[in-house]
């Protein structure tokens, strides 16, 4: 051990080290302070009542059909947007990583510019193209083609295209960022030696896009998951997800614990599909930092 | 040594100001905020404050009831005067975090009915959830009563309820047959049952009185259950919409005094000055909900057009069931709020 000490690529590591720990306890400090210890505060709340050990908010999701009818509804709902984000953005990327530079640049624009827009416009946008007399149904109706308008929003409808709506850049990004490395030779190559266009996608480019694909798959799922104010504004009552069955907690028990197992289970289900899906892909890659 | 004098500079100067600050009485009053609490600080805030000469320090919370939890729980109470519904002074008051009102001190609410006090609150303004229907949709043979919501063959079209069972249940009841005299205790089973017949129908449960508005303005619903106030301000708009409040449900926002309040003294005292008929008659004039103090309406203060808008007007109240906060506090009622989300799920 000495010895290593004295050796001087060992000595400059260390040092490298240290000041990468410096650089990087700011951010430490404010993860601890405003992520980690509220979140430990919450995990105490929720088996905590009247001063004392309780399991009483925790026993709430075997008696409470509430809780996993909420619980059916918002993963339901998360997988639901997850494949569809995937069919509509898995198109998209693909020709944005095909396309010359500027050209993609301007397809990832329009992917992004919705995104720079207030999720709460964007809810009340499709109210308007949705409603009973809103765009799709005036034009349905006034062609003839249905009678009666649609009930296409104030339910789970409504809520899963906003949702999908709001997400998709969450797949487009991380597929395009996978796609554009694989090399073109490689598709070449497949079709040079004698596979057709289909045979070429499905054996050559679409196994090199898959970790793009989990990527996006796994942030579009666990951000479904905590969605709040697109449900609540365009569920119509009845679509009921985890975090509205947190604020109603808060109002019809009057108890922090009550809301606060909700979120620690929740959190718990959203490290088990990071987990998941680290098993097929490496965590960093979902993250993009590769 | 400059350090020294100006650390005594400083705490001088301090004492002054908080003697200055202790000789003028002053409360710190709280209500929901928005549009309501700016309408009140005109009606009722600045002209009791002139009475009084008292310096009133408004703070809001669209639910007090978690933030009275916290101050009493914790021992640093901050908010003297709360306005919220009655049902959270009365289990305030039964969990020791809101003062007994002393009623000799409050002279003012001596005429008001029994039924708008209760030992720790008394009521401070009235608003009403009403029957509003599309007046294009159904022209002459509008829809009169809940029995006629519930009635899809005669009065076909969407219709939309709000997302929490108070007076909804009540609703039901009437629509079920049960006399308006007899609604309370809540037969919970029986409203339960009904709602399931017109669940189908109900396009909407909405959760916030904008929305309730947007859906009446925007033609989504044909009729609904929605408060007088957000109805009022649609027909305003210029909107087909009718209402009226026969078999309204009456509701109030009441006065009560946190336990361990710091200016316990002049709370009291504002609460009297806030029920002053002549001030409660401002009201109508800034916001569409009612005084609580029936006298407003003998002040002349308020035309016969603008009482017949009013949901406490005597008239009005006369059509109207008053809610029972005293029932939606006890244990039946909390039930019925838990039953609540496992009924709309299904």
């Amino acid at each position: 051990m000495a010895q290593s000490i004295r050796n001087p690529a060992e000595l400059h590591e260390r040092r490298e080290q240290r000041l990468m720990m410096i650089l990087l306890a700011p951010a430490l400090l404010v993860i601890t302070v405003l992520l980690v210890l509220p979140l430990l505060w919450l995990a105490w709340q929720s088996i905590r009542q009247d001063g004392g050990f309780t399991l009483a908010h925790y026993e709430r999701f075997l008696t409470d059909s509430v809780y996993w009818v909420t619980f059916l509804q918002t993963f339901r709902i998360a997988v639901t947007v997850t494949l569809m984000t995937v069919i509509l953005g898995y198109p998209v990327a693909y020709v944005a990583a095909g396309l010359p530079q500027r050209w993609s640049i301007l397809v990832l624009a329009m992917v992004l510019l919705p995104f720079w827009t207030s999720v709460l416009v964007r809810a009340y946008a499709w109210l308007i193209l949705l409603q009973r007399n809103g765009i799709i149904n005036s034009v349905l109706t006034g062609s003839g083609l249905i009678d009666e308008p649609l009930r296409l929003v104030n339910n789970e409808f409504g809520t899963v295209m906003a949702t999908i709506h709001i997400l998709l850049p969450f797949m487009v990004l991380p597929l395009y960022a996978t796609m554009k490395k694989i090399p073109g030779e490689l598709t070449m190559a497949g079709a040079s030696l004698g596979g057709s266009p289909l045979h070429v996608f499905l054996r050559v480019f679409l196994p090199l896009s898959l970790p793009g694909m989990i990527a996006g798959m796994v942030l579009v799922f666990v951000l479904t998951l905590g969605f709040y104010i697109t449900p609540e504004l365009l569920g119509g009552g009845r679509t009921y997800m985890v975090s509205m069955l947190v604020s109603r907690n808060i109002e019809v028990y009057n108890e922090w614990g009550a809301a606060s197992s909700i979120s620690v289970v929740l959190m718990v289900c959203v490290f088990l599909v990071f987990r998941l899906a680290s098993l097929l892909i490496p965590f960093e890659r979902i993250m993009g930092t590769r | 040594m400059a350090y020294r004098l100006s650390i005594i500079a400083l705490s001088v100067s301090a004492a002054v100001f908080l003697a200055g600050t202790a000789s003028a009485e002053q409360i710190t009053f709280v209500s929901q905020g928005g549009a309501y609490q700016e309408a009140q600080t005109q009606a009722i805030l600045d002209p009791v404050a002139e009475l009084l000469g008292i310096t009133i320090n408004q703070d809001s919370a669209p639910d007090a009831w978690p933030v009275i939890k916290t101050q009493t729980a914790s021992g640093k109470v901050i908010w003297d005067v709360v306005d919220t519904p009655a049902k959270d002074c009365i289990r305030g008051g039964e969990q020791g975090m809101i003062e007994k009102l002393d009623f000799s001190k409050i002279p003012n609410a001596e005429k008001m009915p029994a039924e708008y006090k209760s030992p720790y609150s008394v009521a401070y303004e009235f608003y009403s959830s009403v029957l509003a229907y599309n007046k294009d949709k159904f022209g002459d043979n509008a829809p009169k009563s809940w029995a006629d919501f519930w009635d899809v063959k005669k009065f076909p079209g969407t219709r939309a309820l709000r997302n929490h069972p108070l007076a909804t249940l009540e609703a039901a009841l009437l629509a079920d047959g049960v006399p308006a005299d007899k609604l309370y205790p809540l037969d919970v089973d029986r409203a339960f049952k009904k709602l399931e017949e017109i669940k189908p129908h109900v396009a909407v449960w909405w959760t916030s009185g904008a929305q309730s508005a947007q859906l009446l303005a925007d033609g989504e619903v044909d009729m609904e259950m929605a408060w007088n106030g957000r109805v009022a301000a649609v027909v305003k708009e210029g909107a087909p919409i009718g209402y009226s409040f026969n078999e309204g449900f009456l509701q109030y926002t009441s006065l009560c005094v946190l336990k361990g309040a710091p200016n316990q003294e002049t709370a009291v005292k504002f609460v009297n000055a806030a029920l002053t008929p002549d001030i409660q008659a401002n009201f109508p004039t800034y916001i569409d909900y009612g005084p609580a103090n029936p006298e407003a309406y003998k002040t002349g203060k308020i035309s016969a057009e603008r009482a017949a808008e009013m949901p406490s007007s005597p008239e009005n109240a006369k059509l109207q069931v008053l809610v029972s906060d005293e029932w939606w506090s006890s244990p039946a009622g909390e039930d019925a709020q838990k039953r609540w989300a496992a009924f709309i799920q299904q």
